[in-house]
């Protein structure tokens, strides 16, 4: 008070101040001043938008195309060597090795073509190489040779990686993982003429065609390895099984192994694959066959897709689809096209996998390379590589440089900028059919052990989440918060409105970890305890309370003037106390007698509904009660500031209080209580602790009451300490948090311009 | 009849009402629950022996503390399986907390009170609190030295108490050399080896500055193979004695002193050692470091992770909502700008906080974090600094959070000052930056306190970002000790909200933690409520202040 009533004291050093300096200090204070607070307050602007930029900054790169630029391009090294059958390049980008046709292997910097070193396999003399594979390009790096008297040699390439003097130093070798001598595929000396393999840690697995001889028609014949791991022997031992699939080798064109060694896959040049189970080594058995490309067409390249689920096929249309096996409602294994992308018009010369994500490259006749994503069914690259036709491409372990031979007998090494191709628009919000899933689906699934994964963006089962678990908090709070707001700010007594408005401030006040904590602790185990004893008390208590309140007009008039006016909702309280006890009283026996049983078993046996016990009723009462107090002082601030001439003029012309209520009050507040109840919605959207602890945080699509559910917030708080610094999934949990920030961004918005207009009319009646 | 009271609005009226009501039963009922179970923790309840036939009609003693009762009507709990006679209407279980971790391997177990033969309260019966493995209920036997029994019987209950007051007191020896002195001793150890990557990477690393770091570093090591000598002996001491304990079972279990917290015998406590006890309980979860993976002991570091989290954020807080609700109403002119401003503020209020932790992951830390690491702390790397959550991370996050509470509040305790007291100042010739920092703002400040103890109470709620931004579940160091530069606001914390969180859905022993849960639960009700209550009456206050000036 002392402030106010003793008139203001000069300050002593203004009467030092008569020098002029002084005064232009003042001066110049009070400018400094002023700007300092106009940029504080324009700061407040600065901050939202500086949240919304950074965020949005963070999730661009989802959505930019990747590039490619030409890094160099060179002759290829050692042309004498023979023609290439294979390029390879290492994790490091640094080396890149040419099998060459002839059995050389030439290792060269992949940057510059220089050669380092040419080494070559041990193909025994007076044998020629009839064909080629390569084995899985990952961590493995096998290769195989079939030999023009049946016998094959299977080579490994290999990266040490070492830092003398703090400089890394990589060198090449060759290996031999099931020995240096060739292995005996046919017996009867046939050349094999195609051939793949997959070198496992303990199984290894041949597949051969072996040529037509004079005594024989060609076959296809499995091999199989088995290292048996013996104590005192360092060298482990072989055990060999070997068969003959029955199916004509004729027209076999490619032979595909799965890394399992448990699926292969025969694709012959007109277009049928057979799809054969080799689990058992000795009996294979034929799947399915099948025709994969159109008529007229034929297959001009196949490879796995990582993960070795899916076939990518290549056609001399210039299409590529993805094959994968789906179960079908038999549950028998079954090989379908999930997508296709038109890579050219001309034939698909290559296709090569990347080894980490789902992507794959493509050249076609013209030169031209693309880079595509499988799942986001996005085009990240098209660029034209060199003028010639491609003979060999390689795209390196971490998919960032490509290296292409061209018929001219040019490398080309390009660099590859592809960090986010598993997102895209489609991918985010659409249906994606995953592989070995049996229908497109929308799901969330960031993260799992295996290596193979596929991580799953959806966004759309968490903002289904976020929208239910909003959804049955406003069932619950809208009802309470507006009727409460009407009553305390039209009919309550002023005296006890000045005790129920600072009670529903603190309920606002309470920290939404204890109101999640009770929730998930207490209110769920309560809840389906006492499932009946709820539903029974959303019918019986509002019953009671209007009961009362017809019972209370009959209650002599001694008795009841006794309660001041405005006082009923403390009236009430013992009503409620009263009639709650008697619902849940009632419900257990009435619950034996209905149901047989408990009621969620009835749920569950006669609709089918299953009770999870963290579900969205559970979170619709806590989130409610989070939400109530945001939404009754908005409205309750509404209402009571309608100007009161309107009212007392319906009063006058005969109107009751609740006529006038209805009829003026709401009608004149109604978009304060708009703006409250949007306010209020875009609080429980982005609603965290509350959900994050009273559902079980599963993203699944249900609207059931008795199902939990996993909202964008949640969603936030589980995974992003566990994300990767700028991966794809660290910027897709960025992308959730931008649409909760947008989400509510509009509806505050919305909801303040919505209250400055009424405060403008409420000020101008 | 039935119709014109319907027609007159008045159950509508009644039913409106019923709406506050039902909000007001909620609100009391959360708090009474919080204050119930929260209360309730630290009381010593009494142990109770119960004799007690399984299913298989084998007879087996039981001794623990009676948690809590289930009563099911007899058609559900045939239902779920149990076999009910034909006179049974209901089926009552008991829950048991019968301890005993080690033995056992669960804390608490269901029994049926039909199967109940006979239950005592035998005033011998002892609860000892452990380090490891929970509660042990039992009787004791003996105390042992060196593995030899030193005293039995009716002997052993007082000599166990006196040795149990020596160890307490060699543990907490134990802990302040390990903590305190070993502690600082590593501390600097650690700061020597960054000096010296500092010197090597400004390359002024020669042997003056190699000398130097050497000698240093051999007085530490001196000083520490003191402090490991007094430890070894120390150590020696405490594992000496055990007391030899007997379960319920009668299994017989060897527990070392070295592992005891207490021993207590509730049975033949009074009333006033029951309240006694209770105090002794509730000072050290106030004081004391947590145990057993956070589910026993104290709460201190959590509490003071948020008070300095708390004091931090209103330091940075205070002038920024301050300055920008001067602006609002004293400089801006009513318009475009303010309106776009009090959008802005709005949004800042409605902004879920998710997104503000995750906009201070991403901006503060990473991005300046990551700046000031590279600028002043390379010798550091690649261990981060400042890049990672931490205490300056979450405070300026959580000051972002709460802006818009300070400008609000500030606001409306500016806007009720009269314009006449400006105009008087300006009048007599001062400029607005005195009008405003001698008259308008004084007058403000309860406004500004008001808006301030509201941030405070919304910040010591909030969790979803200080996830994000640096709240741990178990801080090994305080941000504040003793070692230079003694605030360290790089460091992580422990904060109540979260320790709620974690100790009650994500630790492994959910029921034993749930009590502790409670009471951690009804300190940060009532510190929040407090605060709110404080700042509602601090602004009727200066209504009714301000209402008198206008009047």
């Amino acid at each position: 008070m002392s402030e106010i009533n003793t008139p203001l004291k000069q300050p002593p050093s203004i009467k030092l101040s008569s020098g002029e300096y002084y005064q232009r200090w003042r001066l110049i204070k009070d400018a400094l001043a002023r700007y300092g607070v106009v940029a504080g307050g324009l700061g407040v602007i600065v901050a939202v938008v500086l949240i919304f930029f950074y965020l949005l900054y963070v999730v661009y790169p989802l959505f930019i195309s990747a590039n490619a630029e030409a890094v160099s391009q060179y002759a290829v090294p050692e042309p004498a060597l023979g023609k290439t059958l294979l390029l390879e390049m290492e994790e490091q980008n640094e080396l890149a090795a040419r099998f060459t046709d002839s059995g050389q292997v030439v290792f060269f910097e992949a940057a510059t073509g220089k050669t380092l070193l040419t080494d070559a396999v041990a193909i025994p003399e007076g044998t020629e190489i009839t064909s080629f594979a390569q084995g899985s390009p990952v961590n493995e790096g096998a290769v195989i040779y079939g030999l023009s008297d049946g016998r094959a040699v299977v080579v490994k390439h290999q990266y040490k990686v070492t830092y003398p003097d703090n400089v890394r130093l990589i060198t090449p070798s060759l290996t031999y993982p099931l020995g240096e001598q060739p292995l005996l595929i046919d017996e009867a000396g046939a050349a094999l003429q195609k051939i793949a393999v997959k070198v496992g840690q303990d199984s290894s697995t041949i597949v051969a065609k072996t040529a037509d001889t004079e005594q024989d028609l060609g076959k296809i014949r499995l091999v199989n390895f088995q290292k048996e791991q013996s104590l005192f022997v360092d060298e482990a031992a072989l055990t060999r099984t070997d068969a003959v699939l029955e199916q004509s080798a004729a027209d076999v064109a490619d032979i595909l192994i799965d890394k399992e060694e448990s699926n292969l896959y025969l694709i012959s040049n007109d277009g049928q694959m057979g799809f054969f189970n080799i689990s058992n080594k000795s009996n294979p058995s034929l799947r399915q066959q099948q025709n994969v490309v159109d008529a007229g067409q034929s297959i001009t390249s196949v490879t796995f897709l990582n993960g070795d689920l899916s076939l990518m096929i290549g056609d001399s249309s210039g299409l590529v689809s993805q094959w994968s096996m789906v179960r079908d409602k038999l549950n028998r294994p079954a090989m379908q096209k999930i997508r296709s992308f038109k890579v050219s018009d001309k034939a698909v010369l290559t296709i090569n996998a990347e080894q980490r994500r789902k992507g794959f490259m493509t050249t076609d006749a013209d030169g031209v390379v693309g880079i595509y994503h499988s799942t986001a069914e996005r085009e990240m690259v098209k660029v034209q590589v060199g003028g010639a036709l491609p003979m060999a491409a390689v795209l390196s372990p971490r998919a960032n440089t490509l290296l292409l031979q061209a018929a001219d007998g040019t490398l080309h090494f390009w660099r590859v900028d592809n960090s986010h191709p598993e997102v895209s628009v489609k991918s985010l919000w659409q249906k994606v059919w995953y592989q070995s899933y049996p229908k497109p689906d929308y799901i969330w699934q960031s993260s799992s052990a295996s290596n193979d994964f596929e991580p799953k963006y959806s966004l759309t089962p968490l903002v289904f989440g976020t929208l239910k678990a909003a959804f049955y908090a406003m069932l619950v709070a809208i009802p309470l918060a507006l009727m409460g707001a009407i009553y305390t700010a039209y009919f309550m007594a002023p005296k006890m409105r000045q005790y129920v408005k600072p009670s529903i401030e603190i309920m606002g006040a309470l920290p939404t970890v204890i109101l999640g904590f009770l929730a998930g602790l207490w209110l769920a185990p309560f809840m389906e305890e006492h499932l009946a004893g709820v539903f029974a008390m959303l019918m019986i208590v509002p019953v009671g309370v209007m009961l009362f309140a017809f019972v209370w007009q009959f209650v002599p008039k001694s008795i009841s003037h006794k309660l001041p006016e405005g006082w009923d909702a403390a009236l009430l309280i013992p009503v409620i106390l009263f009639s709650g006890w008697f619902a849940f009283q009632v419900s257990v026996p009435l619950e034996a007698f209905l149901f047989h049983g408990t009621l969620r078993d009835w749920f569950k046996a006669e609709w089918g509904i299953g009770y999870d016990q963290r579900n969205a009723m559970v979170v619709g009462v806590a989130m409610g009660f989070a939400v109530i107090p945001t939404i009754f002082s908005i409205a309750e601030d509404a209402i009571f500031s309608v100007p009161k001439h309107l009212t007392v003029g319906s009063l006058a012309l005969g109107a009751t209080p609740w006529q006038t209520m209805i009829r003026v009050v709401l009608l004149t507040a109604s978009p304060g209580i708009f703006s409250a109840i949007m306010i209020g919605f875009g609080r429980a959207v982005g609603e965290t602790m509350i959900v994050l602890m009273a559902t079980g945080n599963t993203p699944v699509m249900d609207l059931s009451v008795f199902q939990g559910m996993r909202t964008l917030a949640a969603n936030i708080a589980v995974e992003m300490p566990e994300s990767e610094v700028d991966g794809t999934h660290y910027r897709v949990l960025f992308l959730a948090a931008l649409v909760l920030f947008m989400f509510t961004f509009v509806f505050n918005t919305l909801a303040e311009i919505i209250r400055q207009r009424l405060r403008e009319k409420y000020s101008s009646l | 009849m039935i119709t014109t009271w319907f027609k007159s609005g008045t159950p509508w009226v009644w039913l409106n009402a019923a709406a506050v009501s039902a909000c007001l039963i909620m609100v009391i009922g959360v708090l009474g629950l919080i204050v119930v179970r929260g209360v309730g923790h630290f009381w010593p309840s009494e142990i109770v022996q119960f004799t007690y036939q399984e299913e298989d009609g084998q007879i087996k003693t039981l001794i623990g503390e009676h948690v809590d009762t289930s009563i099911t009507p007899a058609e559900m709990a045939k239902s779920t399986g149990h076999i009910m006679a034909e006179d049974e209407d209901t089926l009552v279980q008991y829950l048991l907390k019968t301890g005993n971790r080690d033995v056992t391997r669960n804390d608490f177990r269901w029994i049926l009170e039909r199967n109940v033969k006979q239950h005592q309260t035998p005033p011998e019966l002892m609860v000892v609190e452990r380090r490891e493995w929970g509660n042990f209920y039992g009787r004791l036997l003996a105390v042992k030295e060196n593995g030899t029994i030193i005293a039995e019987g009716a002997d052993a209950w007082p000599l166990a108490q006196s040795r149990i007051e020596d160890a307490l007191a060699v543990f907490s020896e134990i802990a302040h050399l390990e903590k305190k002195e070993v502690g600082a001793i590593n501390y600097r150890l650690e700061q020597l080896r960054l000096e010296q990557k500092k010197l090597q990477l400004e390359k002024r690393w020669d042997a003056a500055a190699e000398q130097r770091l050497a000698v240093e570093r051999a007085e530490l090591e001196v000083t520490y193979k003191k402090y490991q000598a007094q430890l070894t002996e120390l150590y020696q001491k405490i594992r000496r004695d055990s007391l030899l304990a007997q379960t319920g079972s009668g299994q017989e279990v060897q527990i070392p002193l070295a592992k005891i917290v207490r021993v207590f015998q509730p049975n033949t406590m009074g009333l006033f050692d029951k309240i006694g006890h209770y105090g002794i309980k509730l000072v050290e979860f106030l004081s004391e470091d947590p145990r057993e993976a956070n589910t026993e002991g104290g709460i201190f570091p959590a509490i003071f992770g948020t008070v300095m989290m708390v004091i931090m954020m209103s330091i940075i807080v205070t002038p920024f909502g301050v300055i920008a609700a001067v602006y609002l109403r004293e400089y801006a002119k009513q318009g475009f700008i303010t309106r776009l401003i009090r959008i802005a503020v709005n949004n800042l209020a409605g902004v879920p906080s998710i997104v503000y932790g995750v906009f201070g992951l991403g901006f503060f830390v990473y991005i300046l974090g990551g700046n000031i690491d590279q600028l002043f702390f390379p010798e550091a790397a690649p261990a981060p600094v400042y890049g990672t959550p931490g205490l300056l991370w979450a405070s300026i996050t959580l000051a972002l959070l709460t802006l818009p509470v300070v400008i609000v509040s500030t606001e409306e305790g500016l806007a009720r000052i009269p314009k006449s007291i400006r105009e008087g100042s300006l009048a007599l010739g001062a400029t607005k930056l005195e009008t405003l920092w001698l008259t308008v703002l004084p007058m403000a400040s309860p406004a500004m306190m008001t808006g301030l103890i509201l941030a405070v109470a919304r910040a010591a709620g909030e969790v979803a970002p200080l996830m994000l931004v640096g709240v741990v579940k178990m801080a090994p160091t305080l941000p504040l000790d003793g070692n230079y530069p003694f605030l360290h606001l790089d460091r992580k914390f422990m904060h109540l909200g979260f320790h709620i969180y974690d100790v009650g859905f994500q630790s492994p022993n959910v029921e034993a933690a749930r009590p502790l849960v409670y009471a951690t639960s009804l300190l940060l009700v009532l510190v929040i409520v407090g605060l709110n209550l404080s700042a509602i009456l601090i602004r009727n206050h200066l209504r009714e202040k301000y209402r008198a000036l206008e009047g």
